[in-house]
């Protein structure tokens, strides 16, 4: 593609969520400060009274994501963006979405943890937290973009995600992605898709909140347009109303599960490079992907046959797609900021004697190419 | 003609799942006969609560209800009522997630003083969870986990809300609906935050520990204490630690409601 320098925008990663949230029609935000992704909350208090969204920075991080499902469930696109120990402190309130099945958009601009941990420097130690962070069994939907453009893109789809599922969306980011700046050409409006969520047809009299009769996802209906539904926490029918109904729960819980397990086809997303004759696979998200390109170039100018494959949905994880990766070539590489998550996914993916190599790094420094070539080399 | 309280409730969801003799049925009469003598269509009312025996109050009531997490009604309300300032937006919750869990919530949202309505029904006990001491609980006072007496200060929840800035605190109690009905009333109507405590009895887990297991003798307690704020004022300073005020305790109708304002922005920055 030519670029028209015009076009181009050079954005840090946390201003690209910000400026992709609004073109995606997001018209609500609620957040709370916390390094590093604090800039996201800033440029949408700049841009959402614009727009006629609304904007509301909360007195902690529970309110912001109390305040972003209150907003959806009134009929916004709501969006909240947070990093570890605000994602921590939010993760009560993002149960209490998955059960309503409230739309929304949850950013997680990943730091050095545990606790305060590394406030300015990346990680990806939340990725598992991001699939089991808070309690009970749920669905999850996290997307790892690796690239600005990405990013761009990205964030529109987890709006869309979010409306067609009815369900909290997770952008999984990390500090080097939210601050450094990089060229983005935002796409014209109309140019891409958006997807609100399914409003009911049916009238207020008629109305079932949680009728499924038509397929895993309830239509919906915003308060105050003369539906009188409630909405709780508790387990519910599919009235709304509170059950302990074996039989009931069980069925709803398997519901919301289903809403992502059978709807794969729309929500996975993997991304190769240099893949199709590769023997030495990598297996990476977000800025490790990056260092992990340079490094299947710099192996294959020395004539080793790497090759890169990494998710843009990490959550549902790609087991199958992991697993024919792993057909094809001798060994994985998973590099990845920290202590080894992600890893246990691939190596849960892949048949048994394959050999799952690992490269991680904590202490706030991103994994270099070097590092990733070295693996490969010693690997090959 | 006897008022009919149909048309604001789920019929087909009682009988209700409190105590006999519980006061939140008091609040719950009482909000409604304030929603019906303001003419408010239940399509336009969202109440929305916590956890909690109180919290459950949203079930039965046939509007926009939100039964949220413990302690985040508040914010939950927030947005709701940020996205969409035409609506009618009440929050009732108890003493234990309004002050405690949600105490954070409550102060910021006197504040900002935004057009929501929070009624804490008051009844001095966590009754859900089996009768632990709240932050509303009397110094000595006996609970599940103040087995010798409560060792802890209570919440003067007026002075609290006043501090942070509530442009209108009342209180009312349960031993007088009609009275509350009308403090409510004014609460709803008033453009800004408006915090009523409603003074509540659990006989159940407070009273049971507390010498006051029959409800009506643990109304009783509350309706001698409390007086009118007039004459609350004129008592001597030594008796006025054994009486409540009640009514409208404090009220400042100028004060620039919060989405107004937002509102406002939204206007200037599309001119």
């Amino acid at each position: 593609m030519k670029k028209n320098m015009d076009d181009v925008r050079f954005w840090p990663g946390n201003i690209v969520v910000a400026e992709a949230a609004v073109a995606a029609g997001c018209n609500f935000f609620g957040g709370y400060p916390i390094t590093p992704s604090s800039e996201v909350a800033a440029h949408m208090a700049l841009l959402l009274p614009k727009v006629g969204g609304h904007f509301i920075q909360m007195e902690d991080e529970m309110a912001a994501m109390g305040t972003v499902i209150g907003a959806s469930l009134a009929g916004a696109k709501s969006l909240t963006a947070t990093s570890g120990p605000g994602f921590s402190l939010k993760l009560e309130n993002l149960g209490f979405g998955y059960i309503v099945e409230a739309p929304c958009v949850v950013v997680n601009v990943m730091r050095g943890g545990p606790s305060t941990g590394l406030p300015t420097q990346p990680a990806q130690a939340d990725v598992m937290q991001a699939r089991w962070g808070t309690h009970g069994d749920h669905p999850t939907i996290a997307l790892t973009p690796a690239f600005h453009q990405e990013i761009y893109m990205e964030t529109i789809r987890a709006f869309n995600l979010a409306e067609q599922f009815r369900m909290p969306v997770i952008l999984l980011l990390d500090e080097v992605l939210g601050h450094l700046s990089e060229g983005v050409i935002p796409p014209k409006p109309g140019s891409f898709e958006i997807i609100n969520r399914t409003k009911t047809t049916a009238s207020p009299e008629d109305y079932v909140p949680y009728d499924t009769s038509e397929g895993d996802v309830p239509p919906f209906a915003p308060y105050f347009a003369g539906y009188r539904w409630h909405t709780t926490g508790l387990n519910h029918d599919r009235t709304g109303f509170p059950t302990t109904d074996p039989d009931t729960v069980t069925f709803d819980e398997k519901r919301l599960m289903r809403k992502v397990t059978g709807n794969r086809e729309l929500i996975d997303k993997v991304e190769y490079f240099q893949a199709d004759d590769a023997e030495i696979g990598i297996f990476a998200f977000g800025s490790t992907a990056r260092a992990a390109m340079v490094a299947v170039k710099q192996a294959r100018a020395k004539g080793i046959k790497a090759g890169l494959m990494r998710p843009l949905t990490i959550w549902p994880f790609p087991n199958n797609q992991v697993l024919a990766f792993s057909k094809q070539v001798k060994t994985i590489i998973v590099p990845e900021m920290n202590l080894g998550q992600i890893v246990y996914e691939v190596e849960r993916s892949v048949h048994s004697d394959m050999p799952i190599h690992r490269i991680n790094r904590v202490g706030g420094v991103p994994i270099n190419p070097s590092e990733i070539l070295a693996g490969i080399e010693e690997a090959a | 003609m006897s008022f009919d309280y149909k048309p604001y409730l789920r019929y087909e969801k009682l009988p209700h799942m409190w105590c006999p003799g519980c006061g939140i049925g008091i609040v719950v009469k009482a909000m409604i006969r304030a929603f019906d003598d303001l003419e408010w269509d239940p399509r336009d009312i969202a109440v929305v609560s916590g956890i909690g025996c109180t919290s459950r109050a949203p079930g039965y009531l046939n509007m926009n209800t939100l039964h949220t997490t413990h302690g985040r009604a508040l914010s939950f309300a927030t947005g709701i009522k940020m996205h969409r300032p035409d609506g009618n937006v009440v929050v009732i919750a108890g003493d234990g997630d309004s002050t405690a869990i949600g105490g954070n919530h409550l102060i910021h949202a006197a504040r900002r003083n935004i057009n929501i309505t929070m009624i804490v029904n008051n009844n001095n006990i966590y009754g859900m969870t089996g009768g632990q001491y709240s932050p509303t609980t009397p110094l000595g006072a006996k609970a599940a986990t103040a087995p010798y007496g409560n060792l802890e200060p209570s919440f003067d929840l007026p002075h609290l809300l006043r501090g942070a800035g509530a442009s209108f605190v009342a209180r009312g109690h349960v031993g007088n609906g009609r009275q509350l009905s009308t403090i409510l009333k004014k609460g709803f109507a008033h453009n800004g935050f408006a915090f009523i405590e409603v003074v509540s009895n659990c006989h159940t887990q407070f009273g049971r520990r507390n010498r006051m297991a029959d409800p009506m003798n643990m109304i009783k307690w509350i309706s001698d204490r409390a007086k009118p704020l007039k004459k609350f004022g004129q008592m001597e300073e030594d008796d006025k630690a054994k009486y409540f005020p009640v009514g409208v305790l404090f009220e400042e109708k100028d004060r620039p409601e919060y989405t107004a304002t937002y509102e406002k922005l939204i206007k200037k920055l599309s001119a």
